[in-house]
């Protein structure tokens, strides 16, 4: 009898310090467990390929028979002298500049436009917004037909206009820059609505005081919006980079082989990757191309940050 | 500029201001017809091959050859588009119930995973959180290409070859989704907020359920839309695992159909064109979100 009054408040004292210690390690380990998914789910579909590839890139490695030898080098000396590699580069190199290039120059036109007091503008913006939408591998499919080197309907246009037809599979450059015009459909939109999203944030009072100082719109243009735009165009320069250098839905379907044209006019790095794994079956030679890749997108992504940053801070000396 | 220029504009802009105020106008001159020209043109350059392809498709296999262009769809592009969907090797409509499957799984999971992580780095504390934010962010400039390989191997010894696990699986968390939600939640949720639920006795799980999650819902729909977009055109590592299987998505059933019936384009484009318009139909109603998402998306990144 007389236990009891003690014994109660004992055990609430018990229970609320079970409490607080429940508490302090919700507290605690609660933001762990909220971004571990994140990190459970990169480790196993990310960290541990990205390990792994180097590791299958050392040894000989086919699609059926699985692990063999351990080679070191020789599945990189493979890819490294083997001519279609280079090729490969070239070829990748060659489309993301004819896609990079044109695309941020006309996104900066349309939004430039976009970005004065237009009518229905939410009509012109979902407008130039639409080929968004539009699968790149259906794009491909229609452009391989318009871009057709006998039966297409650009050389038809090219022909009634009494000009030579352009073999856009034959040859090299111009079935780049059919495939280019692809990308270049998809994004260009795109990329003008984040260049209009920048230019809006720009102070209208800038414009208003170069008015004054007489600058026309043209030169408003290039002395105050390109300048203000620079870490915009840096964003959309380096993800078109990360982007552009691994075309592969495009170039695969320009053609019904999908190996990236006869002669290799087109294959992309990408499509080169594809092909030793899954192709010649050879894994361990997929995975020392996919290495390079990596490097060759790093190594431009550096180079295209640092230039895009000269390019646009020479901009904005001049406005000084 | 020297001082005296700049006195001088400032003054030359009140004045100017005053006048503006004066004569009711906020912003600058509409664009004149050569601006409205100019993008109609872009419009219509970007419209013309579905044009095309729609003449093309209500063709037969000799339209293309011939050059016989229609003006307008003729009676073949039912018919084509029926030789399609009724195509043995195609599978039309599974590979567009795969593809919904496939968009809306990854979609949800992003964004459930994208949010959690989202308002764990943008509102609580813990050790390591910056460093693991910019590993988060670092990881988006590895290309899917470097993982491709052993992915492959993974999925072999998982027997998910063939199967749309083999493709949900890989991108069920978003890095890009985590920076995303990271940066709204960080100005949309008040730590006010937080701290009152917590004070209240809810836990932490009870305080992002109830306080967190209604408030990131914009940001989180937005989200949503862009991934299932995303994951719907995707095509290299669907392609990968699943090119010859039963189980394909719409882009990998494209090039199916591309690959068996390589002399009817009539035929191929009428599949590409019923290939694009259910994501045609998310545009219309949802391209005035997707707009906004992309401009947000721009001044905050």
């Amino acid at each position: 009898m007389t236990t009891t009054p003690t014994k109660a408040p004992e055990r609430s004292v018990r229970l609320i310090a079970l409490r607080k210690t429940l508490t302090r390690w919700d507290v605690k380990v609660t933001p762990y467990f909220y971004i571990s998914p994140f990190f459970i789910v990169f480790a196993i579909t990310g960290l541990f390929p990205i390990i792994y590839t180097a590791f299958v890139s050392f040894h000989d490695w086919s699609l059926i028979g699985g692990q063999g030898d351990y080679v070191g080098l020789e599945n990189f000396r493979f890819v490294l002298t083997d001519p279609k590699f280079l090729g490969s580069l070239r070829n990748t190199f060659s489309i993301f500049i004819l896609s990079s290039a044109p695309q941020v120059v006309l996104a900066l036109a349309i939004a430039a436009v976009l970005d004065m007091n237009i009518r229905a503008k939410t009509f012109w913006r979902m407008g130039v917004l639409l080929p968004y939408v539009i699968t790149p591998v259906a794009v491909a499919l229609i452009f391989s037909r318009m871009f057709a080197d006998q039966t297409g309907v650009i050389n038809g246009v090219l022909e009634s206009l009494h000009m030579n037809p352009i073999g856009w599979h034959a040859e090299v450059l111009p079935s780049h820059l059919a495939i280019a015009s692809m990308i270049n459909l998809r994004w260009t939109g795109y990329n003008a609505l984040i260049f209009l999203a920048a230019m809006q944030v720009i102070p209208r009072d800038y414009y208003e005081a170069a008015m004054i100082d007489g600058a026309g719109k043209v030169r408003r243009f290039f002395s105050i919006t390109i300048p203000q735009l620079r870490p915009t165009i840096i964003f959309v320069v380096v993800t078109s980079t990360i982007g552009g250098l691994q075309v592969f839905d495009e170039p695969r379907m320009y053609d019904q082989y999908g190996t990236g044209g006869s002669d290799g006019q087109w294959r992309t790095l990408t499509i080169y990757i594809y092909k030793l794994g899954w192709v010649d079956t050879d894994l361990g030679r997929a995975a020392a191309a996919a290495w390079l890749l990596f490097l060759v997108i790093i190594f431009f992504g550096v180079i295209n940050l640092l230039l895009t940053r000269l390019i646009s801070s020479t901009g904005s000396r001049g406005t000084k | 500029m020297n001082v005296t220029t700049r006195e001088a504009a400032d003054e030359a802009l009140t004045r100017l201001k005053r006048r503006r105020k004066a004569s009711g106008a906020t912003r600058e001159s509409r664009p004149g017809w050569v601006g409205y020209s100019f993008l109609s043109l872009v419009i219509a350059v970007a419209i013309y091959p579905i044009y095309w392809s729609l003449m093309i498709a209500s063709g037969d296999e000799t339209t293309i050859v011939k050059r016989q262009v229609l003006a307008l769809p003729g009676p073949n592009l039912l018919d084509n588009m029926r030789a399609v969907i009724d195509s043995p090797t195609v599978h039309f409509w599974q590979s567009t119930l795969n593809s919904l499957i496939v968009s809306v799984v990854v979609a949800a999971s992003v964004v459930f995973f994208s949010t959690l992580s989202g308002y764990a780095f943008s509102k609580l504390r813990f050790k390591g959180r910056n460093g693991l934010l910019y590993f988060i962010i670092a990881t988006l400039a590895v290309p899917t290409q470097l993982a491709v390989v052993p992915l492959f191997i993974i999925m072999i010894r998982l027997k998910m070859v063939g199967t749309l696990p083999s493709v949900i699986l890989p991108a069920l968390v978003s890095a890009f989704g985590v920076f995303w939600m990271t940066q709204y939640l960080r100005n949309a949720l008040p730590f006010e907020l937080i701290e009152a639920a917590r004070v209240d006795g809810a836990s932490m799980f009870r305080t992002f359920w109830s306080i967190a999650l209604p408030i990131a819902r914009p940001a989180a729909a937005m989200l949503g839309l862009f991934i299932f977009i995303q994951t719907w055109v995707n095509f290299f590592w669907p392609y990968i695992t699943l090119k010859g299987s039963s189980a394909t998505t719409l882009p990998v059933a494209l090039s199916t159909l591309a690959n068996n019936y390589f002399n009817d384009y009539s035929l191929i484009l009428a599949g590409v064109l019923l290939s694009i318009i259910p994501l045609l139909i998310v545009f219309l109603f949802a391209g005035r979100q997707l707009v906004k998402g992309i401009m947000e998306g721009a001044v905050k990144g």
